[in-house]
Protein backbone atom coordinates (compact mmCIF):
# COMPACT_ATOMS: atom_id res chain seq x y z
CA UNK A 1 0.00 0.00 0.00
CA UNK A 2 2.28 2.89 -1.13
CA UNK A 3 1.37 5.61 -3.22
CA UNK A 4 3.81 6.27 -5.71
CA UNK A 5 4.69 10.16 -5.56
CA UNK A 6 6.59 12.28 -8.19
CA UNK A 7 7.21 15.74 -7.86
CA UNK A 8 8.66 17.96 -11.20
CA UNK A 9 10.46 21.20 -11.64
CA UNK A 10 11.54 22.35 -15.34
CA UNK A 11 14.99 22.31 -14.04
CA UNK A 12 14.60 18.58 -12.22
CA UNK A 13 12.94 15.73 -11.09
CA UNK A 14 13.10 16.50 -7.32
CA UNK A 15 11.42 13.21 -5.95
CA UNK A 16 10.80 10.06 -7.15
CA UNK A 17 9.42 7.47 -4.55
CA UNK A 18 6.94 5.60 -2.89
CA UNK A 19 5.06 7.32 0.42
CA UNK A 20 2.18 6.81 2.41
CA UNK A 21 0.01 9.85 1.73
CA UNK A 22 0.94 13.28 0.45
CA UNK A 23 -1.50 16.60 1.11
CA UNK A 24 -1.53 18.76 -1.52
CA UNK A 25 -2.33 22.37 -1.41
CA UNK A 26 -5.15 22.49 -4.58
CA UNK A 27 -6.61 25.88 -5.51
CA UNK A 28 -9.67 25.50 -3.92
CA UNK A 29 -8.61 23.35 -0.81
CA UNK A 30 -5.93 21.25 0.34
CA UNK A 31 -6.48 17.76 -0.22
CA UNK A 32 -4.89 14.40 0.46
CA UNK A 33 -3.55 12.03 -1.83
CA UNK A 34 -3.59 7.75 -0.88
CA UNK A 35 -2.69 4.91 -2.84
CA UNK A 36 -5.98 3.96 -4.76
CA UNK A 37 -7.36 7.89 -5.59
CA UNK A 38 -9.60 8.30 -8.15
CA UNK A 39 -8.08 10.11 -11.09
CA UNK A 40 -7.87 13.94 -10.21
CA UNK A 41 -6.60 16.51 -11.51
CA UNK A 42 -6.27 20.17 -9.68
CA UNK A 43 -4.18 23.27 -10.02
CA UNK A 44 -2.33 24.52 -6.85
CA UNK A 45 -1.82 27.48 -4.78
CA UNK A 46 1.66 28.40 -3.37
CA UNK A 47 2.17 26.31 -0.27
CA UNK A 48 3.50 23.32 1.36
CA UNK A 49 3.02 20.09 -0.09
CA UNK A 50 3.16 17.48 3.15
CA UNK A 51 4.62 13.94 2.35
CA UNK A 52 3.74 11.76 4.88
CA UNK A 53 6.53 8.63 4.70
CA UNK A 54 4.87 6.11 7.20
CA UNK A 55 1.33 6.25 8.48
CA UNK A 56 2.21 7.78 11.60
CA UNK A 57 5.76 9.64 11.21
CA UNK A 58 5.82 13.09 10.96
CA UNK A 59 4.97 14.80 7.70
CA UNK A 60 7.84 16.58 5.86
CA UNK A 61 7.03 19.63 3.65
CA UNK A 62 8.14 20.91 0.73
CA UNK A 63 7.52 24.54 -0.56
CA UNK A 64 6.19 24.48 -3.87
CA UNK A 65 5.04 27.45 -6.17
CA UNK A 66 2.81 27.32 -9.14
CA UNK A 67 1.87 24.21 -11.22
CA UNK A 68 -0.66 21.41 -10.44
CA UNK A 69 -1.13 18.20 -9.75
CA UNK A 70 -2.21 15.26 -11.61
CA UNK A 71 -3.66 11.71 -9.24
CA UNK A 72 -4.09 8.58 -11.96
CA UNK A 73 -3.40 4.86 -11.54
CA UNK A 74 0.04 5.20 -11.55
CA UNK A 75 0.62 7.55 -8.41
CA UNK A 76 0.66 11.19 -8.25
CA UNK A 77 2.60 13.66 -10.69
CA UNK A 78 2.75 17.45 -8.88
CA UNK A 79 4.54 19.89 -11.45
CA UNK A 80 5.49 22.77 -9.97
CA UNK A 81 7.21 25.78 -10.96
CA UNK A 82 9.90 25.82 -8.29
CA UNK A 83 10.76 24.23 -5.53
CA UNK A 84 12.43 25.50 -2.11
CA UNK A 85 14.22 22.77 -0.11
CA UNK B 1 61.78 33.87 -49.11
CA UNK B 2 60.91 34.98 -45.54
CA UNK B 3 63.76 36.10 -43.28
CA UNK B 4 63.92 33.38 -40.37
CA UNK B 5 63.40 36.27 -38.16
CA UNK B 6 59.74 36.54 -39.69
CA UNK B 7 59.36 33.21 -40.12
CA UNK B 8 59.95 32.26 -36.37
CA UNK B 9 57.48 35.03 -35.83
CA UNK B 10 54.75 33.56 -37.64
CA UNK B 11 55.07 30.16 -35.85
CA UNK B 12 55.31 31.87 -32.82
CA UNK B 13 51.64 33.65 -33.50
CA UNK B 14 50.26 30.91 -34.69
CA UNK B 15 51.31 29.29 -31.53
CA UNK B 16 49.71 31.71 -29.22
CA UNK B 17 46.47 31.16 -31.93
CA UNK B 18 46.42 27.74 -31.11
CA UNK B 19 46.74 28.09 -27.89
CA UNK B 20 43.47 29.71 -27.51
CA UNK B 21 41.77 27.76 -29.28
CA UNK B 22 42.69 24.69 -27.74
CA UNK B 23 41.58 26.61 -24.43
CA UNK B 24 38.08 27.26 -25.98
CA UNK B 25 38.14 23.69 -26.76
CA UNK B 26 37.77 22.67 -22.80
CA UNK B 27 36.21 24.66 -22.05
CA UNK B 28 33.27 24.13 -24.70
CA UNK B 29 33.31 20.41 -23.25
CA UNK B 30 33.42 20.94 -19.87
CA UNK B 31 30.44 22.96 -20.17
CA UNK B 32 28.79 20.72 -23.00
CA UNK B 33 28.70 18.28 -20.27
CA UNK B 34 26.58 20.64 -18.02
CA UNK B 35 24.54 21.98 -20.68
CA UNK B 36 23.76 18.53 -21.82
CA UNK B 37 22.54 17.01 -17.99
CA UNK B 38 20.43 20.02 -18.03
CA UNK B 39 18.91 19.57 -21.40
CA UNK B 40 18.23 16.06 -19.73
CA UNK B 41 16.54 17.03 -16.59
CA UNK B 42 14.31 19.12 -18.08
CA UNK B 43 13.22 16.54 -20.19
CA UNK B 44 10.33 15.04 -17.35
CA UNK B 45 8.67 18.11 -17.14
CA UNK B 46 8.19 18.40 -20.32
CA UNK B 47 7.23 15.32 -21.35
CA UNK B 48 4.61 15.50 -18.19
CA UNK B 49 3.54 18.79 -18.89
CA UNK B 50 2.38 17.09 -22.91
CA UNK B 51 0.78 14.13 -21.36
CA UNK B 52 -1.40 16.14 -18.98
CA UNK B 53 -1.91 18.75 -22.03
CA UNK B 54 -3.06 15.85 -24.53
CA UNK B 55 -5.38 14.26 -22.46
CA UNK B 56 -7.06 17.97 -21.67
CA UNK B 57 -7.64 19.17 -24.82
CA UNK B 58 -9.02 16.33 -26.23
CA UNK B 59 -11.63 17.27 -23.58
CA UNK B 60 -11.71 20.81 -24.19
CA UNK B 61 -12.13 21.55 -27.94
CA UNK B 62 -14.46 23.86 -30.16
CA UNK B 63 -15.76 27.14 -29.29
CA UNK B 64 -14.70 27.38 -25.91
CA UNK B 65 -11.40 26.16 -26.34
CA UNK B 66 -8.47 29.35 -25.20
CA UNK B 67 -7.43 31.65 -27.74
CA UNK B 68 -3.42 29.77 -26.77
CA UNK B 69 -5.01 26.56 -27.99
CA UNK B 70 -7.58 27.18 -31.19
CA UNK B 71 -6.08 30.61 -32.31
CA UNK B 72 -7.80 33.64 -33.20
CA UNK B 73 -9.31 32.97 -36.12
CA UNK B 74 -6.50 35.04 -38.33
CA UNK B 75 -3.50 33.38 -40.35
CA UNK B 76 -2.25 36.44 -41.27
CA UNK B 77 0.59 37.78 -39.34
CA UNK B 78 3.19 35.55 -38.54
CA UNK B 79 6.28 36.17 -36.07
CA UNK B 80 9.14 33.80 -36.16
CA UNK B 81 10.97 33.52 -32.58
CA UNK B 82 14.54 32.54 -33.65
CA UNK B 83 17.10 31.83 -30.76
CA UNK B 84 20.53 32.32 -31.48
CA UNK B 85 23.14 31.98 -29.40
CA UNK B 86 25.01 34.92 -27.59
CA UNK B 87 28.95 34.37 -28.50
CA UNK B 88 30.31 33.46 -31.68
CA UNK B 89 33.10 30.92 -32.07
CA UNK B 90 30.73 28.36 -32.58
CA UNK B 91 31.22 27.56 -35.89
CA UNK B 92 27.88 27.32 -38.81
CA UNK B 93 25.38 27.08 -35.57
CA UNK B 94 24.29 30.62 -36.18
CA UNK B 95 24.90 30.97 -39.71
CA UNK B 96 22.40 27.46 -39.95
CA UNK B 97 19.41 28.71 -37.65
CA UNK B 98 19.32 32.05 -39.98
CA UNK B 99 19.36 30.48 -43.26
CA UNK B 100 16.32 28.01 -41.93
CA UNK B 101 14.56 31.00 -40.56
CA UNK B 102 14.98 32.89 -43.59
CA UNK B 103 13.88 29.99 -45.82
CA UNK B 104 10.84 29.88 -43.71
CA UNK B 105 10.11 33.62 -43.71
CA UNK B 106 10.35 33.52 -47.63
CA UNK B 107 8.26 30.20 -47.57
CA UNK B 108 5.39 32.48 -45.23
CA UNK B 109 5.90 35.72 -47.59
CA UNK B 110 5.16 33.84 -50.91
CA UNK B 111 2.05 32.56 -49.46
CA UNK B 112 1.10 36.32 -48.82
CA UNK B 113 1.54 36.23 -45.34
CA UNK B 114 3.11 38.87 -43.56
CA UNK B 115 6.18 38.26 -41.36
CA UNK B 116 8.20 39.60 -38.25
CA UNK B 117 10.92 38.50 -36.57
CA UNK B 118 11.42 38.11 -31.87
CA UNK B 119 15.18 37.28 -32.05
CA UNK B 120 16.68 35.82 -28.88
CA UNK B 121 20.15 36.20 -28.53
CA UNK B 122 22.99 38.46 -29.70
CA UNK B 123 24.00 36.67 -32.89
CA UNK B 124 20.75 36.67 -35.18
CA UNK B 125 20.45 40.22 -34.98
CA UNK B 126 23.04 41.46 -37.45
CA UNK B 127 22.56 38.86 -40.45
CA UNK B 128 18.90 39.09 -40.05
CA UNK B 129 18.83 42.91 -40.00
CA UNK B 130 20.50 42.87 -43.47
CA UNK B 131 17.65 41.25 -45.08
CA UNK B 132 14.43 42.08 -42.80
CA UNK B 133 15.12 45.36 -40.97
CA UNK B 134 11.89 46.76 -40.88
CA UNK B 135 9.92 43.31 -39.74
CA UNK B 136 12.09 42.78 -36.47
CA UNK B 137 9.37 43.13 -34.20
CA UNK B 138 11.10 42.82 -30.89
CA UNK B 139 14.76 41.58 -29.32
CA UNK B 140 15.26 39.39 -26.09
CA UNK B 141 18.86 39.71 -24.42
CA UNK B 142 19.77 36.94 -23.19
CA UNK B 143 23.56 37.89 -22.84
CA UNK B 144 23.72 39.39 -19.56
CA UNK B 145 22.86 36.16 -17.64
CA UNK B 146 25.64 33.18 -17.52
CA UNK B 147 22.83 30.16 -18.05
CA UNK B 148 19.70 31.23 -19.05
CA UNK B 149 17.19 29.44 -16.83
CA UNK B 150 13.42 29.38 -16.48
CA UNK B 151 13.25 33.20 -15.57
CA UNK B 152 14.59 34.04 -19.18
CA UNK B 153 12.38 31.73 -20.80
CA UNK B 154 9.05 32.95 -18.48
CA UNK B 155 10.09 36.78 -19.65
CA UNK B 156 10.18 35.75 -23.20
CA UNK B 157 6.64 33.89 -22.92
CA UNK B 158 4.88 36.77 -20.97
CA UNK B 159 6.12 39.30 -23.71
CA UNK B 160 5.38 36.91 -26.96
CA UNK B 161 1.54 36.27 -24.75
CA UNK B 162 1.29 39.90 -24.48
CA UNK B 163 1.82 40.19 -28.07
CA UNK B 164 -0.32 37.59 -29.07
CA UNK B 165 -3.58 39.10 -26.98
CA UNK B 166 -2.76 42.42 -28.22
CA UNK B 167 -3.09 40.80 -31.56
CA UNK B 168 0.64 41.51 -32.86
CA UNK B 169 0.71 38.75 -34.84
CA UNK B 170 -1.71 35.73 -35.13
CA UNK B 171 0.98 32.57 -35.70
CA UNK B 172 4.04 32.11 -34.06
CA UNK B 173 7.13 30.17 -34.67
CA UNK B 174 10.14 29.10 -32.71
CA UNK B 175 13.48 28.57 -34.82
CA UNK B 176 16.11 26.63 -32.43
CA UNK B 177 18.61 24.02 -32.70
CA UNK B 178 17.80 20.73 -31.78
CA UNK B 179 21.14 19.26 -29.95
CA UNK B 180 21.79 15.82 -31.88
CA UNK B 181 26.12 15.33 -31.06
CA UNK B 182 28.90 17.37 -31.05
CA UNK B 183 28.56 17.60 -34.70
CA UNK B 184 25.15 17.80 -35.76
CA UNK B 185 22.73 20.43 -34.51
CA UNK B 186 19.48 20.50 -36.76
CA UNK B 187 17.98 23.83 -37.06
CA UNK B 188 14.53 22.93 -36.57
CA UNK B 189 11.18 25.29 -37.22
CA UNK B 190 8.11 24.31 -34.89
CA UNK B 191 4.71 26.34 -34.31
CA UNK B 192 4.91 28.02 -30.58
CA UNK B 193 1.42 29.83 -30.96
CA UNK B 194 -1.20 28.71 -31.32
CA UNK B 195 0.12 25.58 -29.61
CA UNK B 196 -0.39 22.57 -31.73
CA UNK B 197 -2.70 19.92 -30.33
CA UNK B 198 -0.87 17.46 -29.34
CA UNK B 199 -1.41 13.91 -30.64
CA UNK B 200 -4.27 12.66 -27.76
CA UNK B 201 -2.99 10.40 -25.11
CA UNK B 202 -4.32 6.91 -24.94
CA UNK B 203 -7.34 7.21 -23.34
CA UNK B 204 -7.61 5.56 -20.02
CA UNK B 205 -11.47 5.23 -20.07
CA UNK B 206 -11.04 6.88 -16.69
CA UNK B 207 -12.93 9.68 -15.21
CA UNK B 208 -10.98 11.87 -14.35
CA UNK B 209 -12.39 14.56 -11.73
CA UNK B 210 -11.12 18.58 -12.73
CA UNK B 211 -10.48 21.30 -10.04
CA UNK B 212 -11.52 24.01 -10.76
CA UNK B 213 -13.04 23.19 -14.69
CA UNK B 214 -11.18 21.88 -17.45
CA UNK B 215 -11.25 24.91 -18.67
CA UNK B 216 -9.42 26.68 -15.83
CA UNK B 217 -6.70 24.23 -15.45
CA UNK B 218 -6.21 24.07 -19.76
CA UNK B 219 -5.97 28.16 -19.45
CA UNK B 220 -3.26 27.95 -17.21
CA UNK B 221 -1.69 25.09 -18.65
CA UNK B 222 -1.56 26.79 -22.12
CA UNK B 223 1.01 29.40 -21.10
CA UNK B 224 3.23 27.22 -18.70
CA UNK B 225 3.31 24.55 -21.72
CA UNK B 226 4.68 27.82 -23.91
CA UNK B 227 7.10 28.38 -21.10
CA UNK B 228 8.45 25.21 -20.91
CA UNK B 229 9.03 24.97 -24.72
CA UNK B 230 10.88 28.35 -24.69
CA UNK B 231 12.79 26.86 -21.96
CA UNK B 232 13.67 23.74 -23.83
CA UNK B 233 14.54 25.98 -26.94
CA UNK B 234 16.85 27.60 -24.73
CA UNK B 235 18.47 24.79 -22.91
CA UNK B 236 19.43 23.14 -26.59
CA UNK B 237 20.69 26.00 -28.03
CA UNK B 238 22.96 25.99 -24.82
CA UNK B 239 24.07 22.89 -25.85
CA UNK B 240 23.99 23.52 -29.23
CA UNK B 241 26.56 26.24 -28.73
CA UNK B 242 29.01 24.05 -26.79
CA UNK B 243 29.02 21.29 -29.08
CA UNK B 244 29.57 23.68 -31.79
CA UNK B 245 31.64 25.51 -30.58
CA UNK B 246 33.70 21.99 -29.60
CA UNK B 247 34.31 20.79 -32.44
CA UNK B 248 34.96 24.30 -34.45
CA UNK B 249 37.47 24.52 -31.61
CA UNK B 250 38.89 21.09 -32.03
CA UNK B 251 39.29 21.75 -36.30
CA UNK B 252 41.06 25.27 -35.59
CA UNK B 253 43.58 23.40 -32.87
CA UNK B 254 43.87 20.83 -35.57
CA UNK B 255 44.44 23.43 -38.52
CA UNK B 256 47.02 25.48 -36.48
CA UNK B 257 49.21 22.39 -35.88
CA UNK B 258 49.41 21.47 -39.39
CA UNK B 259 50.08 25.15 -40.33
CA UNK B 260 52.81 25.25 -37.58
CA UNK B 261 54.78 22.19 -38.49
CA UNK B 262 54.80 23.51 -42.35
CA UNK B 263 56.20 26.40 -40.70
CA UNK B 264 58.74 24.58 -39.06
CA UNK B 265 59.82 22.99 -41.80
CA UNK B 266 60.21 26.00 -44.24
CA UNK B 267 62.37 27.87 -41.08
CA UNK B 268 64.72 24.74 -40.86
CA UNK B 269 64.92 24.78 -44.50
CA UNK B 270 65.78 28.41 -44.43
CA UNK B 271 68.39 28.41 -41.56
CA UNK B 272 70.30 25.24 -42.99
CA UNK B 273 70.48 27.02 -46.96
CA UNK B 274 72.00 30.14 -44.75
CA UNK B 275 74.69 28.07 -43.15
CA UNK B 276 75.37 26.21 -46.21
CA UNK B 277 75.82 29.53 -48.05
CA UNK B 278 77.77 30.55 -45.37
CA UNK B 279 80.25 27.45 -45.17
CA UNK B 280 80.71 27.89 -48.91
CA UNK B 281 81.45 31.50 -48.79
CA UNK B 282 84.15 30.73 -46.11
CA UNK B 283 85.90 27.56 -47.85
CA UNK B 284 85.71 29.97 -51.51
CA UNK B 285 87.63 32.21 -49.30
CA UNK B 286 90.33 30.04 -47.89
CA UNK B 287 90.95 28.18 -51.05
CA UNK B 288 91.37 32.01 -52.69
CA UNK B 289 94.25 32.23 -50.38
Amino acid sequence: MALHFELVTPARLVRSEDVHMVVVPGAEGEFGVLDGHAPFMSTIRDGALKVYKTENGAPEEIQVQGGFAEVSASGLTVLAEQVEG
Amino acid sequence: MASLKELKGRINSVKSTQKITKAKQMVAAAKLRKAQSAAEAARPYAERLAEVMASLAAKVSGDDAPKLLAGNGNDQKHLLVVVNTDKGLCGGLNANLVKAAKAKARELMAAGKTVEFYLVGKKGRAPIKRDYEKQIAAQFDTSNVRTPGFEEAEAISAELIEMFESAKFDVAHLVYPIFQSALAQDPTVQQLIPVPAPASAADTGAVVEYEPGEEEILAELLPRYVKTQLFGALLEREASEQGASMTAMDNATRNAGDLISKLTIQYNRSRQAAITTELVEIIAGAEAL
